[in-house]
């Protein structure tokens, strides 16, 4: 074997690949042509999230497809989708509360604390430390440790009390936005403003004005400054 | 990981950092930004274009790679193609599960309409989840819809149609309203007010962001709300051709990805929402964009009558990750040089003011790397210029950039990149489309009964759109788009004439062209397999 090249096994079928390539371009480059599994290719849409184990450890890794480069003996298997729960809800009618994230997600009664979610997360979230938070009823927490979630299920996928971390995350950022958040005096403001038609003359006088009166405006405006 | 010439001239940047800490670089003149981008924007070199021999917009020049989808056959062939059973009839058919599309369909459903959504992967999977920076809104005291608006066209060449940019900026305070309503966490100081900073061409802080998730944090929130409201949703199912009366839409022929039957939609009106076309990969470029940006909506629309405008600009993002190769192409978020990077030539100097418009950005890369010979070379031969990013840290203090832009750092550290303590390599990326089909303020096309929201249209940003408007356009159109499509549907009485009689004019106008029988569109996956693999290739079943 050329010592550019590493032997990945993906679903226990073993291919050669350049050992530069990222999961998902050493299966594109083995013969595979995606139509689930992959996604935005760039760590946002957790289309691709992977379970693998090198031939040297009997520990399961994971990672994200278009993100972790192959290693020699790598095992592999993509878990494109999970089939977990999802509760129906109207946000408008919830309080951000334990209660709510109990009553949807009774399941997460169950948590056993074992931190295999945490360990299963691609992308280094503090799964447990969230579910954890939505459980006392820290949902503003909860919030804020699961913002970088993807969705892409390995959490759940792992989980032994079958809780459906992903939903819970979002459910809880959902309840933080809409409920705890401070509103922003500054846009209910101009909402009003613009309902009223307050900029209605400034945009039809611009929306008239041909090419070289508007770049005379545009290169002359003043520029409120950088950071 | 850098190698170790490489880390020998980071210290070139490192050296001139304090000097560079408060430098201030003046913006171009007109005049300047003119030349700059005549001499090195790929939109103004002849031979990245083809003039279109058929279709609405004949005449009309637009990249190879575009052409090569417009001017293609369907491999459906029209005159033996059985459409004698409707699988799906509907109100509302919206085509594309990104922002613009799920936008559409909860306003569309919440007028009453009986509303079909259905997409070539996944709910969400767009390139609305890959927006990092932010969304723009004129909600600051300082600021107006009118101020907006005037970046707006500058920034567009003043080539935006009007009543776009209007709906545009106008409608932006209620779109940031409703998407906080539904549940999305952008970032606030303690007391509610928004935290907005710059982003490139705009005159003042209005980019309002979700950390540097913010198209992630508003799909999954809209994602979230479709699939509470139960609407009916097909994923896996990409649209391959549209169905008319004649001229007018009526419906469309559905493909389901994992099982290659085709499904047939009637519907009172259709909404196109299926993004641009990233994945054409123009020129060669890297691109930025999602695995299913493959203008098949435009293609779709194409062939049905639907006219095009400004398809000879595209946008490249000026700073997409040049190295490591394993992330090529994907983005250094413009928010990076909104909180302060700076980008330099391999001797540690600035050379272009970093908050210029995007297409001006990527200009002066370009001729640093390729017009004055000072990039900075890569292992795999691709050009780049470094981003300061340490310089953000010495600004706002340690652990800003982990702070700030989380996802990237955390893309970076993957590959053994600390990049609040060492530059990052950057390059031009094909980005955005900004151009597309034609529309009204209402989003329909010039076919009637289907409108266009989202990367898929055009003349919104005229030649060049600001960063910021793009997740704010998706929003604005795709609910203009949901409200227009289901009013019409109320009040027309569905046509069950579906037939590809236009398809059928289209071929045609191809052969008549001389266009190559083998040429086909739309693509609906990128080929990223070795080529000696194609060579080789079995069909299963004809």
């Amino acid at each position: 074997m050329s010592q550019d090249m590493a032997t990945i096994y993906v679903m226990g079928k073993p291919y050669e690949v350049p050992k530069d390539l990222t999961i998902m371009k050493a299966m594109e480059y083995a013969g595979y042509r995606f139509v689930r599994g992959c996604g935005c290719r760039g760590a946002f849409c957790g289309a691709c999230g992977t379970v693998y184990r090198t031939s040297d450890d009997y520990r399961l890794k994971v990672g994200l497809a278009c993100q972790e480069v192959v290693q020699d003996g790598m095992y592999l298997s993509e878990i494109p989708f999970f089939p977990g729960n999802k509760a129906i809800y109207d946000i408008e009618e919830l309080t951000p509360t334990s209660e709510s994230v109990l009553k949807l997600y009774p399941e997460v009664f169950r948590c056993l604390a074992c931190n295999t979610c945490t360990k299963a997360c691609p992308q280094d979230i503090e799964v447990m430390e969230y579910i954890q938070a939505a459980l006392r009823g820290d949902i503003a927490k909860a919030a804020d440790l699961s913002f970088d979630c993807l969705l892409c299920g390995l959490c759940a996928a792992r989980c032994p009390a079958e809780i459906v971390q992903y939903n819970v995350a979002l459910l809880c950022r959902r309840l933080c936005a809409r409920h705890i958040a401070p509103k922003s005096a500054h846009l209910e403001k101009r909402l009003e403003e613009v309902e009223k038609g307050k900029f209605d003359k400034d945009i039809a006088k611009l929306m008239d004005m041909d090419e070289p009166e508007l770049a005379d405006l545009y290169n002359n405006r003043d520029m409120e400054p950088r950071d | 990981m850098y190698t170790p010439e490489m880390l020998e001239l980071i210290k070139r940047v490192e050296a001139t950092r304090k000097e560079r800490l408060h430098q201030e670089f003046p913006l171009l003149s007109a005049d300047a930004k003119q030349e700059l981008l005549h001499g090195f924007h790929p939109d103004f070199k002849d031979e990245v274009f083809r003039t279109l021999t058929v279709g609405p917009s004949k005449g009309e020049r637009t990249p190879k790679e575009y052409a090569d989808v417009f001017e293609a056959y369907s491999t459906i062939d029209p005159g033996d193609f059985d459409l004698s059973k409707v699988d799906h009839d509907v109100d509302v058919l919206v085509i594309g599960g990104g922002g613009a599309g799920a936008s559409a369909a909860l306003v569309a459903h919440e007028q009453g309409a009986n509303v079909l959504l259905v997409t070539k992967l996944r709910l969400g999977d767009s390139n609305t989840v890959m927006a990092q920076g932010g969304i723009q809104g004129a909600d600051k005291e300082n600021d107006s819809p009118a101020i907006h608006y005037l970046d707006v066209l500058g920034g567009g060449h003043y080539k935006n149609i009007p009543e776009l940019a209007k709906a545009l900026v106008m409608d932006a305070p209620e779109i940031l309203t409703w998407l906080e309503k539904l549940g999305v966490m952008f970032d606030k100081q303690a007391d509610g007010t928004m935290i907005t900073i710059h982003g490139g061409g705009t005159s003042r802080k209005r980019m309002h962001a979700a950390r540097d998730f913010t198209g992630g944090e508003i799909m999954k929130t809209l994602k979230d709300e479709v699939l509470n409201r139960d609407i009916p949703l097909i994923e896996f199912a990409s649209a391959y051709e549209l169905l008319t009366d004649g001229d007018t839409v009526t419906g469309a022929v559905l493909y389901n990805m994992e099982t290659e039957e085709y499904l047939v939609v009637n519907a009172k009106t259709i909404i196109l929402a299926t993004g641009g076309g990233g994945r054409l990969h123009v020129t060669g470029f890297p691109t930025s964009n999602h695995y299913g940006a493959t203008a098949d909506g435009l293609v779709l629309g194409y062939r049905a009558g639907a006219p095009l405008i400004y398809m000879d600009t595209i946008q490249y993002h000026p700073t997409g990750a040049a190295y490591p190769e394993q992330i090529l192409g994907l983005l250094a978020t413009e928010k990076v040089r909104s909180i302060g990077g700076q980008i330099t030539n391999i001797e540690g100097d600035r050379f272009i003011y970093e908050l210029e418009t995007r297409d001006v950005e990527a200009a002066a890369i370009i001729r640093e790397c390729s017009g004055r010979n000072k990039g900075v070379g890569t292992p795999s031969g691709q050009p780049a210029v470094w981003l300061d990013t340490p310089i953000i840290e010495e600004l706002h203090g340690e652990g800003t950039i982990k702070a700030r832009v989380p996802a990237m750092f955390r893309q970076y550290e993957r590959f053994g990149i600390d990049m609040s303590k060492h530059p990052i390599l950057i390059y031009p990326t094909q980005h955005y489309q900004n151009g597309g089909l034609k529309i009204d303020d209402s989003c329909e096309t010039d076919v009637k009964n289907l409108y266009a929201a989202g990367e898929v249209s055009g003349g919104i940003h005229g030649t060049n759109r600001l960063m910021g408007n793009s997740l704010l356009d998706v929003v604005v159109f795709g609910r203009r788009a949901g409200a227009a499509a289901a009013e019409r549907a109320t009040s027309i009485k569905k046509s069950s004439k579906i037939t590809l009689s236009h398809l059928e004019a289209f071929h045609a106008e191809l052969e008549a062209a001389g266009v190559p029988r083998d040429r086909t569109a739309p693509m609906l996956l990128p080929e990223y397999r070795r080529p000696e693999l194609a060579g080789r290739k079995l069909a299963l079943s004809s």
